[in-house]
């Protein structure tokens, strides 16, 4: 019997599973897919916000707000990529700027610092080639790498002692005297307390329990991803003043911890939790509304798409935001829901878990465990490093000279690392997440082979065991001969 | 800090050239750069023939190209270092490379460019649709069939029409799998005419123009494909699209000039194309900075990239010396007919003019061929069509798992796709030289010579 499940692991159920770990409890956690940051945690902007979109008084606002106050230590200690670049948000009408002084007097009841409203010189000095006539600059908004800080806490969390379980779907759930019994593909796990950070499915698997209370519309957001051009063009995130209605934050561009911009995202409810599709009309309206924001992006800076989807509670009729559920049902007691854990459930998730360890707090004791690690490192990144480093770990381990992704300029050394992590994921996309490698302009194409190979000479595999993201997800069909 | 009078940075076939030729034209010394641990460049995953027709005046595989023009390299006491990237350069021709010995400064007199080129991707054209595995482009995928002996699917639709997606509709062909087809969304094929009558019409694969990929289905992994029509403005034509099921979707849509290195020193590039931009001199906008090969303009034909590689090295070496320069004409490599075959041609493979010569059925008067062999060519495509084959047989025991091979003979062009299947069964053991016979096949009544197109020891 396990004092804890946690369904799901992704950043909130791993940020969760870091904070229990720092105690005594005995805790498993059930993901169905073969890594971390396989769902929503992977596909979003990656932006911490300040705190200033959501209404005063609600859970998002002030979670949001903690998050982002203390998001640069938490990264810092975790070793998590994080840049505080601020944003900005344009207006091109005096409508616009109406909606941005609201904004602002709603960041300031929620307690985001330093938002001012900006003139048209100003923003231009912040967003050069941006157009509008005024804006507003919050400068405590910042970008981070959203991969690193769900396996960062993952792998911390393993490290002071949660069991991770991969490809595990959980298909059933039985409420039992003191707890729950839990059904996946594999087997049969009991537990006394049960989280669920199912995301998308979170209202599946709450009915598993027997609470029917959620419904969740999935709203996919499709995103352009632009090369290394940020240096040069993008400095900050850049929103437009939102007119009321849509349950997004309108078509940002936003850059990454990498140097890539992203643009998107849409916003489009749909039919499947699962349909990561990227469709003709939406990419055309992206791109238009991008280049209205930013007149300077060009079509071939275009190395690739990718789309998210919101766990939107509120239905499409009823459009914008309704609050995260964050809860021990009564009707259930013992499981912790947290439902509708949309944006800005990134910045908030650790406000979140300590929220979560509060309620665990009241069912089971919170003993510190002695001797927990707080701190998590990642293996060097070479391409990051003065030259005296990148000599000495090449003279140290000779595969920190050979590189292995050109366009990002990853060595042999850093993707064997990252084959070999500590959370045993073994696919394309573990490797890809950890050492950012097939992610640059050639897409893989120079560094595939080579990744494909090392796993198939040096670690044995056979072709057709060799995955994109898990089982059913198969690269090849076998040998040629 | 280490000191030459030309460095070439890349040694496919322009590379190879330009250092043998600036160490010819005097250069002291002349290193060449390579980030594989093997020269040759892209050749050596081109296991097919139709190489060398000009420089060698023989029909070669891409492996066997690379051989010569590295051994006249050596020759040349060309310096090789191989297993170095180089990752940025300046305007003052140094250069910084990376290898397993650590961070290696260049200082050079003159610099050659010959980085080739990369694949454009799903990703830069936007392709729409699920993101499952079974996506690869045809260079990606050339590698992994050619080279590491893994096979991507058995159903296969190809997208665009370029050399390497009609050269892998072939290959993928001879190893046993079905191309179901191929799709261009312009009006004319991209690819060289040789090339879509040998690779597609000789198996009978269907191409289809104007047309596109408008759908990618699967979650996890590719299930089928959408296909649609598209208008004048390279839209699809909505309801007129029907489903492939597929298990790998291969894209031959453009090759793309490598230029980082290049542009951390800022060399400048065409602002469309992302070519080195040269002068007729093969000089970049940087003094003593020369491109050439494909980072400088993707080109038909291996020969021609040697060729103007062979240019650029000498420029090189004149300018550290001080001497003339000697000028390059574009024309030199823009003989190849592209775009498909004329209706009722055969198109002759012998020389890189690829003349598409039609027999007239009632007379037999010959028309189009320039020169004699092309007239024996098309009488033979009427009786029965011959062909070399080039496939790869699988090593044991070695350093790498396959060896490519070439018939030492052309061989009856139906018994093709029955030869490649039996020599599947067949494995080699190294030492292997480059020329040995590997394997002996009856094919149209006599015996064919498979003849290893590399070494493998
Ligand atoms: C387009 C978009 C943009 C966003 N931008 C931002 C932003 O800029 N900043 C920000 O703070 N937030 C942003 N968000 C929100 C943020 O991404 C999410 O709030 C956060 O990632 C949610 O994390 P999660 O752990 O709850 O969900 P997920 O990451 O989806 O994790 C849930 C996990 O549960 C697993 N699972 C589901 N069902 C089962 C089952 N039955 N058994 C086992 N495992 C199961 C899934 O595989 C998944 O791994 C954005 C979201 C979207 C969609
Ligand atoms: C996948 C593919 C298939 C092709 N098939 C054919 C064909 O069938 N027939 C044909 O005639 N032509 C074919 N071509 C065209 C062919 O590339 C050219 O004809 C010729 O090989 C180009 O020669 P190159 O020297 O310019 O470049 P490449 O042969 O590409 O050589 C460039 C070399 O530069 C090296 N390099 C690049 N950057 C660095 C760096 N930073 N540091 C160190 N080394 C570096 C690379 O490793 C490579 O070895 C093909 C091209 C591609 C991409
Ligand atoms: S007919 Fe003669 S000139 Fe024409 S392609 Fe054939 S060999 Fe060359």
């Amino acid at each position: 019997m396990k004092d804890v499940i946690i369904i799901g692991a992704g950043a909130v159920g791993c940020t969760i599973a870091r904070e229990l770990a720092f105690t005594r409890l005995d805790m498993l956690v059930l993901e169905k897919e073969c890594d971390v940051a396989a769902g929503t945690t992977g596909r979003n902007s990656a932006v911490v916000h300040a705190g200033f979109n959501n209404r005063p008084g609600s859970l998002m606002a002030r979670l949001c707000v903690e998050g982002s106050r203390g998001m640069e230590a938490l990264c810092r200690e975790l070793d998590v990529p994080y840049r505080k670049t601020g944003k900005a948000l344009v207006a091109f009408d005096e409508e616009d700027m109406e909606i941005l002084r609201k904004l602002k007097a709603q960041g300031e009841a929620n307690g985001t610092r330093g938002l001012r409203l900006i003139g048209k010189e100003e923003l231009e000095r912040m967003v050069p080639g941006v157009g509008g006539i005024g804006g507003f600059y919050s400068p405590e908004t910042a970008i981070l790498d959203p991969f690193k800080y769900c396996i960062a806490m993952a792998e911390n969390a393993a490290e002071n002692g949660a069991e991770f379980r991969f490809e595990e779907e959980v298909t059933g759930i039985r409420r039992e005297d003191g707890g729950f019994t839990v059904t996946t593909g594999k087997g049969e796990y009991r537990c006394r307390v049960l989280i669920n950070s199912a995301g998308l499915y979170a209202d599946k698997v709450s009915a598993m329990a027997g609470v029917n209370d959620y419904h969740i519309y999935p709203c996919r957001g499709e995103y352009f991803i632009l090369d290394e051009v940020a240096e040069e063009l993008l400095q900050m995130p850049v929103y437009p003043a939102l007119k009321a209605g849509i349950g997004g934050l309108g078509v940002h561009l936003t850059p990454t911890v990498h140097g890539n911009i992203i643009v998107g995202p849409s916003a489009e409810y749909i039919d499947e939790a699962d349909d990561y599709a990227c469709t003709p009309p939406v990419m055309d309206k992206l791109w238009q509304e991008a280049q209205a924001l930013l007149p300077t992006l060009k079509r071939r800076y275009v190395i690739g798409n990718y789309s998210g989807i919101r766990a939107k509670l509120a239905p499409e009729n009823e459009g914008g935001y309704r609050d995260f559920v964050i809860r021990e049902e009564e009707d259930c007691p013992g499981l912790i829901n947290l439902v509708g854990i949309e944006s800005p459930g990134l910045t908030a998730s650790r406000p979140i878990a300590l929220m979560v360890r509060e309620m665990v707090g009241q069912r089971l004791p919170l003993v510190k465990k002695e001797n927990a690690v707080r701190t998590h490192r990642f293996p060097p990144v070479f391409a990051k490093l003065a030259r005296e480093e990148q000599e000495r770990l090449i003279r140290e381990d000779p595969e920190y000279g050979e590189i292995v992704c050109r366009c990002r300029r990853v060595t042999k050394a850093e993707i064997r690392q990252a084959i070999e992590n500590p959370l045993g994921a073994r696919s394309l996309s573990a490797v890809k997440y950890r050492a950012w490698a097939t992610t640059g302009r050639c897409n893989g194409g120079y560094c595939l082979n080579r990744i494909v190979d090392m796993l198939v000479r040096e670690y044995g595999m056979r072709p057709e065991e060799v995955t994109l993201r898990g089982p059913g997800s198969e690269m090849f069909s076998g040998e040629v001969k | 800090m280490e000191r030459c009078d030309v460095l070439v940075l890349g040694a496919g076939p322009g590379g190879l050239a330009a250092a043998a030729a600036a160490k010819k034209a005097g250069a002291e010394r002349a290193v060449l750069i390579d980030r594989d641990v093997r020269a040759g460049g892209i050749l050596n995953q081109c296991i097919h023939d139709g190489f060398g027709l000009i420089r060698y005046g023989a029909s070669i595989s891409g492996p066997e190209y690379a051989a010569k023009a590295l051994a006249e390299a050596e020759a040349a006491g060309v310096t090789l270092r191989l297993g170095l990237q180089a990752v940025s350069m300046t305007a003052q021709r140094t250069l910084l490379a990376q290898g397993k010995d650590g961070l290696v400064e260049f200082q050079a007199g003159s610099i050659v460019l010959a980085t080739g080129c990369r694949e454009r991707t799903r990703g830069a054209i936007s392709v729409p649709g699920s993101r499952p595995a079974g996506i690869f482009t045809a260079g990606v995928l050339q590698n992994f069939v050619n080279v590491r002996n893994i096979l991507c699917g058995k159903r296969v639709v190809i997208l665009g029409s370029g050399d390497i997606g009609l050269i892998m509709a072939r290959r993928l062909t001879l190893e046993g799998a079905h191309v179901e087809a191929v799709l261009e969304v312009m009006k004319e094929p991209g690819g060289l005419a040789r090339n879509i009558s040998q690779c597609l019409y000789d198996f009978g694969i269907p191409l289809y123009t104007s047309h596109t990929v408008s759908n990618i289905i699967g979650k996890r992994k590719l299930e089928a494909v959408e296909v649609s029509p598209v208008d004048d403005a390279m839209r699809p034509i909505p309801g007129r699209a029907w489903t492939v099921p597929c298990d790998a979707l291969v894209l031959s849509v453009g090759l793309i000039p490598e230029n980082e290195v290049a542009l951390t020193a800022g060399v400048a590039v065409d602002e469309k194309g992302r070519g080195a931009l040269t002068d007729e001199y093969l000089m970049t906008n940087l003094p003593g900075v020369f491109a050439c090969g494909n980072c400088r303009k993707v080109m038909d034909l291996a020969d021609y990239v040697s060729n103007q590689g062979t240019l650029a090295g000498e420029n090189a070496a004149h300018f550290v010396q001080g001497e003339p320069l000697r000028t390059w004409n574009d024309r030199e490599s823009s003989g190849m007919v592209k775009g498909l075959p004329a209706p009722g041609s055969v198109t002759c493979p012998i020389c890189p003019n690829g003349c598409q010569i039609v027999i007239d059925p009632e007379t037999g008067a010959v028309s189009g061929n320039r020169c004699p062999r092309g007239l024996s060519f098309a009488e033979q495509e009427r009786i029965r069509p011959m062909r070399t084959l080039t496939t790869t047989l699988r090593v044991e025991g070695g350093p790498v798992p396959l060896v490519s091979v070439r018939s030492d003979r052309a061989i009856p062009r139906d018994d093709l796709q029955e030869a490649a299947r039996r020599l599947k069964a067949c494995c080699v053991r190294p030492p292997i030289r480059l020329g040995d016979c590997l394997a002996e096949l009856e094919a149209g009544g006599v015996t064919v010579r498979m003849l290893a197109g590399e070494d493998v020891l």
